[in-house]
């Protein structure tokens, strides 16, 4: 890994400032950045590290919403949304192992946007808000492909703003090397609708299922998506899975997300 | 070159680093403290595990700099004050938890760190807590029967 020169502000304006040198980068709890770094993939000339700053850290809920630092790791998430939004909870304690859990955070997963994280499902399936240093962004405009976020140079996650869902239920089909979803699905059941997000599958990464949220929102059971089906073409294609593949995933994982809410 | 001041077992240490400067790498070459493994450097195997402050982490990826001022704890701050095994350390050489050795100090680390969130971990929750560590040997089985026993649960039922 090449050298830089390491900052860690205290606050989310220093950390702004920061950002906004020439090659600057930040940093959350690098669990993907640095290993992307010792294979010389990123090279920053300056990592801004955002793990010092305490406004970015917490879980607190109030008025039927679930606000999530950006800084706060996995593992946090984990235990305490566990009363407030057990779907997400139960997300964050199965990302990765404990050691990424204790280090790796939500900020950094989605403004990475690896179009197999988990929490990418969770934030679009539960309509959340992604609150960044300078505005507010809906999920529906966030994630924008593999990779890509509405984000602008420089710009951090500093919340995410969680609607909390009457039910909901997340479930992966491990890829146990990488323990990534190898295919994903988030579903969310709010008074005004049904909400279906798969990670892992799709070639532009995390998206909805918008046909089984119509068929949720009329039939909240396993057996209202059994008519549809998922077209392949689209999906992404590897070594572990075949598009074909994913598209029958997204519909048996739909359906134990259903029943497991 | 930084100066980077941390507690590591107990002690206060210092030492000069690289912003690319990892904890595994100021551990080993910065602090002569070798018990912390790098099996991997890719932050898949665990061999590296230590705690920062309470937490279990892969010091391969995690740098030095980003944990100034905190407290760590490595495989060398694991045995009794004097000199003793710990019990966990003790239930993996009674139920011969390792083989070649090499993954041994991030197991201990992580299960150490399993244990204080969960102190009577079932048989799934051990094997569920260990997913960051990889054994070479494949030896799991005694590795989470050790884990087993050091949380005080009866292992005699588990076959050998």
């Amino acid at each position: 890994m090449y050298d830089f020169e390491f900052v860690k502000p205290a606050s989310i304006a220093d950390a702004v400032k920061a950002l906004k040198e020439d090659g600057a980068q930040a940093l959350s709890g690098g669990q993907t950045l640095i290993a992307t770094m010792k294979q010389r993939l990123a090279a920053p000339g300056t990592l801004v590290s955002l793990t010092g700053i305490a406004e970015m850290k917490g879980v607190s809920a109030a008025g039927g919403q679930l606000t999530v630092g950006g800084a706060t790791p996995h593992a946090v998430v984990a235990a305490e949304a566990k009363a407030a939004y057990p779907g997400l909870a139960a997300l964050a304690g199965g990302i990765g192992d404990p050691m990424v859990r204790n280090r790796g955070t939500i900020g950094g997963s989605i403004a990475n946007n690896d179009p197999a994280a988990c929490y990418p499902s969770a934030v679009l399936a539960s309509g959340a808000t992604v609150v960044t240093d300078r505005r507010k962004i809906a999920a529906d405009d966030y994630f924008q492909g593999l990779f890509t976020t509405a984000l602008e140079e420089g710009e951090i996650v500093t919340q995410v703003i969680f609607p909390i869902p009457e039910k909901a239920a997340y479930v992966k089909f491990n890829q146990p090397a990488s323990r990534f979803a190898l295919t994903g699905v988030f579903v969310a059941k709010f008074a005004s609708g049904v909400r279906v997000a798969v990670t892992g599958a799709g070639a532009d990464g995390v998206f909805r299922w918008t046909e089984a949220e119509e068929a949720l929102s009329k039939d909240f059971s396993p057996a209202a998506v059994d008519g549809l089906s998922v077209d392949p073409s689209g999906l992404m294609g590897d070594l572990h899975g075949t598009p074909e593949y994913r598209a029958n995933l997204i519909k048996v994982l739909t359906k134990r997300a259903v029943a497991a809410a | 070159m930084t100066k980077v001041t941390m507690t590591v077992n107990g002690k206060t240490v210092s030492g000069e680093v690289e912003g690319r400067t990892l904890l595994s790498g100021f551990l080993r070459e910065g602090l002569g403290l070798t018990g912390t493994h790098i099996g991997c450097d890719t932050s898949q195997c665990g061999a590296c595990t230590v705690h920062v402050n309470g937490r279990a982490v892969k010091s391969c990826t995690v740098f030095a700099l980003d944990v100034a001022g905190a407290e760590v704890k490595t495989i060398e701050g694991m045995a009794n004050a004097d000199g003793s095994l710990s019990v966990l350390q003790q239930a993996f050489q009674d139920c011969h938890g390792l083989q070649c050795g090499f993954c041994t100090p991030g197991m201990v680390m992580a299960s150490a760190a399993l244990l204080a969130d969960n102190p009577t971990p079932s048989e799934a929750e051990v094997r569920h807590g260990l997913e960051g560590n990889l054994c070479r040997c494949t030896g799991y089985h005694n590795i989470v029967k050790a884990v087993l026993q050091a949380s005080g649960q009866d292992i005699t039922a588990i076959p050998a």
